[in-house]
């Protein structure tokens, strides 16, 4: 039987599930992402993993609507969102982080969140309430009045995913969260992450180099290689899996036979 | 003696200040560098006078009392800045900031043209608040009553436009737009309201830049917003494109430094003063080429 998670084109969706349908993005000759299909539950962490190049990156901005797909659709719930603007996703609940982190530097950190409740339309007075409940719950109080351009690097990550957060978003996409980060800060992350789904019901989909992470968070993994998905499923199945070891070490390697 | 240099380079300094925040406002938020700035200054100047071609300038608007005058030019400014805004800018949205600069400047041509055929080319001896050239006795100097209050006014400006930047919904948008207007438009900051909102101010303290180049030089010339549009985008540039408090901070020094010349230099030196202010603006230049405020976004991300 097929993993409820790995959708396919004729399955019923669950009503607010976020879906890719045999998505395909081409650019110019290049095939990004060639069928791939996946499916991010709310209240659930799915994980995206594959080595560099493999599609990751294009995955997310396809589900952001910050990149057309050249072929197959993009589902919210049973709309086609395919056809969306990144903006008009952000307010139907689909948020995401960047690698890049890209906060306001020249704002403090309650700004930064608070222009984004401002962008999704609510009063500056909403928006700030929001803000620092928001922050306290990520036990980041007292950092709201701190400027964003001297933020330690895992405040930085920790504040982009609570803007990503503001406006009670159905799903968050965090592309690389983790990037530099110790053992032991990636441990908070993940926690972090748990506890966004469990708490607050969002459904996460986790990009992710780091496979210790994804592996201890995710309950379903999808495993992208060369623009398609090569493996799906549980942690046990990613483990175990030829195709997965191949795509990381190569066909070759003696690990991989 | 230093009490009068010291009000006069607050009063020089504040009108820079507000004329090269009026460029770095804009600048700021689409980064264009609005080289019509000089003629939004023009055009509120000549917004006083009754439109004739004749050498005596009748008073229209300009015979209005103070409290109607003074939002009536400000709104004019705002008004000219935010026409300008739709007809010309918004269609170039997505030009290249060469061709938006290039069309600020024919912008500029059109209105002082504009002006010229309004009112000739001849500038005009107009009386604007005559009263307020009276001196006054304040801590031992005798001030002009006019300085005290173009003082008064640029600090009444600057701070209201801190809170509203501050505090404002427009304002949190503006300073996030300003920044980086890609990730704002993002979040669903208004680009629109935005941009419109920056011009609106721009225009305003064009007006307010007129107002006081008027009660002070009492002349209208078609050619007057050339001279301060270059002293504000130096100002600008010495501040660090895209700042506001650089601008302001770089608009105060610049007044400073030329009031402070032209009390220092030996006399004979006196008419060059121009040539080593400017050469001090190439040596701030020389060792801080971001400005002095580098706006965040000009930064290098690390």
């Amino acid at each position: 039987m097929r993993p409820a998670f790995m959708s396919s084109p004729r399955r019923v969706l669950h009503k607010m599930a976020l879906a890719l349908e045999q998505v395909g993005v081409a650019f110019g000759g290049f095939q990004a992402l060639g069928a791939v299909s996946l499916t991010v539950q709310p209240g659930r962490v799915m994980g995206l993993i594959g080595p560099n190049g493999a599609g990751k990156t294009t995955c997310v901005n396809v589900l952001t609507g910050f990149q057309r797909p050249t072929e197959g659709r993009v589902i919210l719930g049973e709309r086609d969102v395919s056809r969306h603007s990144a903006h008009a996703l952000r307010r139907l609940g689909v948020a995401r982080t960047f690698q890049a982190g890209r906060l306001f530097t020249g704002l403090d950190v309650l700004d930064n969140l608070a222009v984004t409740g401002v962008g999704l339309g609510q009063s500056r007075h909403h928006a700030e309430v929001e803000a620092i409940r928001l922050l306290d719950w990520m036990g980041l109080t007292g950092m709201q009045s701190r400027s964003a351009a001297g933020l330690p690097y895992t405040d930085e990550r920790r504040v982009a995913i609570a803007r990503a957060l503001m406006g009670k978003p159905q799903f968050l996409l965090l592309d690389e969260p983790a990037a530099g980060m110790s053992e032991p800060e990636a441990a908070d992350l993940a926690a972090l992450i748990r506890r966004i789904a469990i708490e607050l019901g969002v459904g996460v989909l986790l990009i992710e180099h780091n496979v210790g992470l994804v592996l201890s968070v995710c309950a379903h993994v999808v495993v992208l290689d060369g623009g398609r998905v090569i493996e799906a499923g549980d942690r046990a199945a990613i483990l175990s899996s030829r195709a997965v070891r191949e795509a990381y070490l190569g066909a070759d390697h003696p690990e991989a036979a | 003696m230093t009490l009068q240099l010291l009000f006069d380079a607050l009063s020089l300094g504040g009108i820079y200040a507000i004329a090269a925040l009026g460029i770095a406002l804009i600048f700021g938020v689409m980064k264009l560098v609005n080289f019509a700035h000089g003629q939004f200054i023009a055009f509120a100047v000549f917004a006083l006078i009754v439109p004739s071609t004749d050498a005596v300038a009748v008073m229209g608007l300009g015979a209005a009392p103070a409290l109607v005058l003074v939002p009536a030019i400000l709104a004019v400014g705002a008004g000219l800045a935010v026409a300008s805004e739709y007809l010309v800018f918004r269609p170039l949205r997505n030009a290249s900031p060469v061709a938006l600069m290039v069309a600020s400047f024919a912008l500029g041509v059109v209105i002082q043209n504009g002006l010229l055929v309004a009112y000739g080319g001849r500038p005009k001896a107009i009386s604007l608040w005559p009263e307020l050239g009276k001196p006054v006795a304040l801590l031992g100097a005798e001030v002009p009553m006019l300085q005290i209050i173009v003082i008064v006014s640029v600090l009444v400006v600057l701070a209201l436009l801190a809170v509203m930047l501050k505090r404002s919904r427009i304002g949190l948008e503006m300073r996030a737009a300003a920044e980086d207007f890609g990730m704002a438009r993002l979040l669903g900051v208004r680009a629109n309201a935005v941009i419109a909102g920056a011009f609106a101010l721009s225009g305003a303290l064009a007006a307010t830049v007129a107002l006081v180049l008027v009660a002070q030089t009492g002349v209208a010339d078609v050619r007057m917003g050339g001279q301060i549009m270059l002293v504000a985008f130096i100002a600008t540039v010495v501040g660090g494109m895209g700042s506001l408090p650089g601008a302001v901070a770089a608009g105060f020094a610049l007044g400073a430094a030329s009031v402070a010349l032209q009390a220092a230099l030996p006399i004979e030196a006196r008419p060059f003063r121009d040539a080593f202010l400017y050469g001090l603006v190439i040596l701030v230049l020389l060792l801080r080429p971001q400005g002095l405020f580098a706006a965040a976004s000009a930064k290098p991300r690390v």
